[in-house]
């Protein structure tokens, strides 16, 4: 088997273990709605201030949610001894990884893609451009690259899923601070020139850490 | 035994020269540092004086982190506990450091920039940034009990994090510069800047290398404390393996 389709193989086990059970998406498409609705209230959204706060509104539902599914990723393999056959199965560790952080990306983007037009339709603001959607996929691929071997990571330690956050966020400012200002640039009418360098900046985290994290993961699943 | 004696005392000595040195760096600092001359108020000419510290205690918890992020490779490539107690007595000195580096900066804050705290000045946002990426790497630690596991996997976050330093200063600066400067507008003055005069220069390189000698100093008794400790778990297991 090519490397490709291990890789995929991984996805697949992934993608058709997630649609018996609908465990992780569903507990993430509440949680992302429900931290919208949370938002609303706590800024109280009108016209007047929408454009200024709903960048950020929709990266926190993202980045919150993201969260959700990461931590369950390694948790399932971890519960249900999983993770030992994983490890045993004849290929490259960093199969698993790509595996693992594709079957993510999947998932973060299914709730993206629900979001966008939700939040479209409640806010009176159209988020649904493909510049926009450009940039938070280029977001969600650094934040998921970083998140996944750091889920891989706190699974061996005491508090398990509540270590993920407290690792992950700190390293992720760069992706959260250009995902929000490329996003707040779109909505004032920007162009992707405009953008230009939170997309680079973007593209520079997705390269360094996506090459660190395939480095790093052989260490993380030795045992 | 000669040998360990002569090395024990060659820390006391460098130990003593560090509080001499820093002690001296405080009246340089404090009385022989010429004033900030361009500065409105007396307040201000007197806070600036903090500035001597301020970078000092902010250099060395970089300069942690850097040597916590070469430990975590070495630990990596070597295998050998000693990177990983390297990593670990860096990384506190650098999470105290960085904290006295942003407390210092507020207090000088508030007099210039007539607020504690600004999200404008990119260095600040940094310092905050990387501070509670070194709280997290320490945190890790704690959430890890078996030792070999505890190096491995914080020498991965030390690495990740150190490298995430970079990328967080120049988005920070980035969004710094498109956001209208809240406090501060006008004059460079207003803004807390001022002329690196006259001794200003000399007492700020004098009281970097007494911090830089500092930190070696905290460094190596807090690895010591650490190899020391490894070694008590060593004898602990094996006292209980006998019975």
């Amino acid at each position: 088997m090519s490397f490709l389709r291990k890789v995929l193989a991984i996805v697949w086990k992934d993608v058709r273990a997630e649609l018996r059970t609908k465990d992780i998406l569903s507990s993430m498409l509440v949680f992302a709605g429900l931290s919208v609705l949370i938002f609303q209230f706590a800024f109280d959204l009108r016209a007047d201030n929408v454009r200024l706060v709903l960048p950020g509104v929709l990266w926190i539902a993202v980045t919150f949610a993201g969260v959700l599914g990461l931590n369950r990723s390694f948790i399932l393999e971890q519960d249900r001894g999983c993770m030992e056959g994983l490890l045993l199965a004849p290929m490259d560790r960093s199969a698993i990884y790509f595996g693992k952080l594709i079957g993510n990306l999947l998932f973060i983007a299914v709730v993206e893609l629900l979001l966008l037009p939700l939040m479209s339709v409640l806010f009176n603001v159209s988020l649904l451009s493909p510049t926009l959607v450009l940039v938070l996929a280029l977001g969600t691929l650094g934040y998921a690259a970083v998140g996944t071997l750091f889920a891989a990571l706190s699974i061996n330690t005491r508090a398990r899923e509540v270590m993920l956050p407290i690792l992950l966020f700190p390293v992720m400012i760069p992706v959260f601070v250009a995902g929000v200002q490329a996003v707040s640039g779109l909505l004032d009418g920007d162009t992707l020139a405009d953008i230009a360098k939170w997309i680079r900046l973007l593209l520079a985290y997705d390269g360094i850490f996506i090459a660190a994290a395939m480095i790093l993961f052989d260490y993380v699943v030795e045992e | 035994m000669v040998a360990k004696k002569s090395y024990n005392l060659f820390w006391l000595v460098l130990l003593a020269l560090t509080a001499v040195l820093l002690a001296v760096g405080v009246y340089l600092s404090m009385l022989w540092a010429p004033t900030a001359v361009n500065m409105p108020t007396e307040a201000e000419r007197f806070a600036q004086r903090i500035f001597y510290f301020h970078v000092a205690a902010g250099w060395v918890g970089y300069l942690a982190f850097g040597v916590t992020a070469i430990a975590s490779i070495a630990y990596l490539v070597k295998r050998q506990r000693r990177f990983d107690n390297l990593a670990v007595a860096s990384a506190e000195i650098g999470v105290v450091y960085t904290a006295a580096n942003l407390v210092s900066g507020s207090l000088w804050a508030r007099p210039t920039w007539g607020t504690w705290w600004s999200w404008d000045d990119p260095r600040l946002t940094l310092a905050a940034i990387v501070l509670l990426v070194y709280i997290a790497y320490l945190m890790l630690r704690n959430a890890l009990d078996e030792p070999e596991r505890r190096a491995r996997l914080s020498s991965i976050y030390g690495i990740v994090g150190f490298l995430s330093v970079p990328l967080s200063f120049i988005s920070v600066r980035i969004w710094r510069t498109i956001h209208p400067a809240v406090i501060g507008t006008g004059s460079e003055t207003s803004q807390g800047g001022f002329d690196m005069g006259g001794n200003m220069v000399t007492v700020l390189l004098y009281a970097i290398f007494a911090f830089s000698l500092m930190y070696v100093v905290l460094l190596h008794y807090r690895f010591v404390l650490e190899e020391q400790r490894e070694r008590l778990d060593d004898l602990k297991l094996r006292a209980l393996a006998d019975g």
